[in-house]
């Protein structure tokens, strides 16, 4: 299956390019450690509505980059908007609030938490989160009965029903990663960025990830995923951004990503080289 | 040996006024460590500014009542003076910033300058004549068999268990809501919160100060109890006292700190009749009645290690949480 160019056919194939109806657009982001630039961004674009990846060898930013767009880290410089509105300096969980939700490389699940609570707390605006609201009982339960079917029905259709009363510290690698996009989605993101969704993960969950990841693009939201493995990029992605050494250095469509040179050179063509 | 009576001098010790602030400083302790996580090695400092905030306030003409809301703020403004810088950093800043504080408090209420409020080491006695003079009780001697109050002491315990209860009450009301259920996230995983849109930093800032403001009614109870405050009363150990009362009776239970509470004094006092008796019946001939006040806490420590070796999850804890980590 490969992509349709579709709404990106107009954007070109070469860094910073410019997106028909970006979502994202980030400016000048610098983010150094020491003297060390782990991130250094001219101008990345991420198209509605889309799928893009985000590739580059080990050590190339792209976690980073996560962390400073979503407020877990702080940039040195630069600015990012996210539908037109600047984020820069917002705290991370007013990120997710404004409708951009990441998950994390290592999973975190709350393993203490049954599935279900899991997911429930993922909800925003809840009345009962408040210091004095939270003993009006009757303020606050009619709002968690209708989360707790959200949540339900969240759990079904990422299969994961079956353990909706048990604590999710029992549940395997890869049900971590599909409870812990499930919870994501419970904020009600227009936005999902997925740090590595597959890591660790067996063939036949992996499968069904990349299907969910698919699903979340014909559900509306955007996507935008960490992965290392070029089948699958290849497979679901509209659009491809490769990073290395904290800039990037090429994005276009993923057949044309695979035979950039310069891509290559940073991260495929040593690959193929070990192999 | 007289085994009964050494059963009801630890009732009486587990009934008492200091149990029932002990679960107080361990009821704080739970909101803090057992369901957000927040390691608070200077809960002794809430109970101390909570005993000054009330004697200092009567001792310069004030009402008992203003006393009493005086205590309860000074609380709450040392949860946001701990809280505010500290809480954006790792856990284990929190740990050190309120383990030193909690010290600090205690040797400037010493010094010579604070003198003119604290009264330095002499400390402030007969504050609470108050609360006395509203005793209901009629005056006498209550109880059942060998175990007896003066009603002066039956009005204190009333009102002290009466508060432990409320507090619990309390407690139960918010970790059952959507607030408590943000607390445990913190507790498991704050980045996971965040990501979610939690506010991070301002429920943990609501959680010290809740469980600060029940750690220093703890110190009310205990000041009101003895009419008086002094600095050596608010030493470092109280803390890891009321810590033993909360993992004792399991983190995260809401009962868990009372049951610690009757435990710990039940066992102290149960310990010491028992060798201060062994010892006068010559059982025991190796140790003097003066070195049971030592040897009773390495007793009910070695008690707390086994506990923690075939238990870890406490009396109430659910063993199966405590082997739910992060893979």
């Amino acid at each position: 299956m490969s992509a349709d160019p579709g709404a990106l056919a107009p954007a070109q194939a070469r860094p910073g390019a410019a997106k028909p109806d970006p979502v994202l657009v980030v400016d000048g982001v610098v983010r150094t450690f020491g003297g060390l630039a782990a991130v250094d961004v001219g101008h990345l674009e991420v198209q509605r509505g889309e799928i893009t990846a985000l590739i580059g060898p080990n050590g190339a930013g792209k976690t980073t980059l996560f962390n400073v767009i979503t407020g877990f880290d702080r940039a040195g410089r630069g600015r990012w908007e996210f539908e037109g509105r600047a984020l820069a300096r917002l705290p991370a969980y007013l990120v997710a609030r404004r409708g951009m939700v990441r998950t994390f490389q290592l999973t975190r699940t709350l393993a203490k938490m049954t599935v279900i609570d899991n997911m429930k707390l993922a909800a925003t605006g809840q009345r009962g989160e408040h210091f004095l609201a939270a003993f009006a009982r009757p303020a606050w339960r009619p709002q968690e009965r209708d989360l707790e079917a959200r949540g339900t029905a969240l759990l079904e259709r990422f299969g994961l029903s079956r353990m909706r009363d048990q604590y999710a510290g029992t549940l395997s690698g890869g049900q971590r990663k599909l409870l812990e996009m499930a919870r994501a989605l419970m904020v009600e993101p227009r936005m999902i960025l997925l740090d590595e969704p597959m890591a660790g993960v067996n063939p036949v969950l992996k499968t069904s990830i990349l299907a969910h990841i698919t699903e979340l693009k014909e559900s509306g939201l955007t996507v935008l995923f960490v992965e290392h493995d070029m089948d699958v990029v290849t497979e679901i992605s509209d659009w491809v951004v490769c990073m290395a050494a904290g800039s990037v250095i090429a994005e276009g469509p993923p057949e044309s990503i695979i035979a950039n040179p310069a891509v290559i050179d940073a991260y495929l063509g040593t690959r193929r080289g070990e192999e | 040996m007289d085994t009964g009576r050494i059963l009801i001098d630890a009732l009486r010790a587990a009934l008492g006024v200091p149990a029932a602030a002990y679960a107080l400083a361990g009821i704080g302790l739970n909101v803090h460590y057992g369901y957000t996580g927040l390691l608070n090695f200077g809960q002794v400092g809430f109970m101390l500014v909570g005993a000054y905030g009330t004697a200092i306030t009567v001792d310069k003409g004030g009402p008992l009542w203003l006393g009493l809301l005086v205590g309860v703020a000074a609380a709450v403004l040392l949860g946001l003076i701990l809280g505010l810088p500290t809480l954006r950093l790792r856990a284990d800043y929190l740990a050190i910033v309120t383990i030193a504080v909690a010290e600090i408090l205690r040797l400037v209420a010493r010094t010579r300058s604070a003198e003119p409020l604290t009264q330095g080491v002499r400390g402030i006695a007969g504050f609470a004549g108050a609360f006395y003079r509203v005793n209901p009780i009629h005056p006498g001697i209550y109880g059942v068999g060998d175990l007896r109050f003066s009603s002066r002491n039956l009005w204190v315990i009333v009102v002290g268990w009466a508060i432990v209860a409320l507090s619990t009450v309390v407690v139960f009301l918010l970790v059952r809501s959507p607030w408590g259920r943000v607390l445990r996230s913190i507790r498991e995983d704050e980045d996971a919160a965040r990501s979610l849109g939690k506010n991070v930093f301002g429920y943990k800032l609501q959680s010290l100060v809740l469980g600060g403001v029940i750690g220093a009614l703890a110190g009310m109870l205990l000041a009101v109890d003895t009419q008086f405050v002094g600095p050596d009363t608010y030493i470092a150990v109280l803390t890891f006292f009321a810590y033993i009362v909360m993992i004792m009776g399991g983190p995260a239970r809401v009962l868990g700190p009372i049951l610690g509470a009757f435990m710990f004094w039940f066992l102290i006092q149960g310990v010491n009749g028992l060798l201060v008796q062994a010892i006068d019946a010559r059982y025991i001939t190796f140790l003097h009645t003066t070195d049971v006040g030592a040897v009773q806490f390495a007793l009910v420590g070695l008690g707390l290690v086994l506990l923690m070796a075939f238990r870890p999850q406490g009396v109430l804890g659910h063993r199966e949480e405590q082997f739910l980590d992060e893979r």
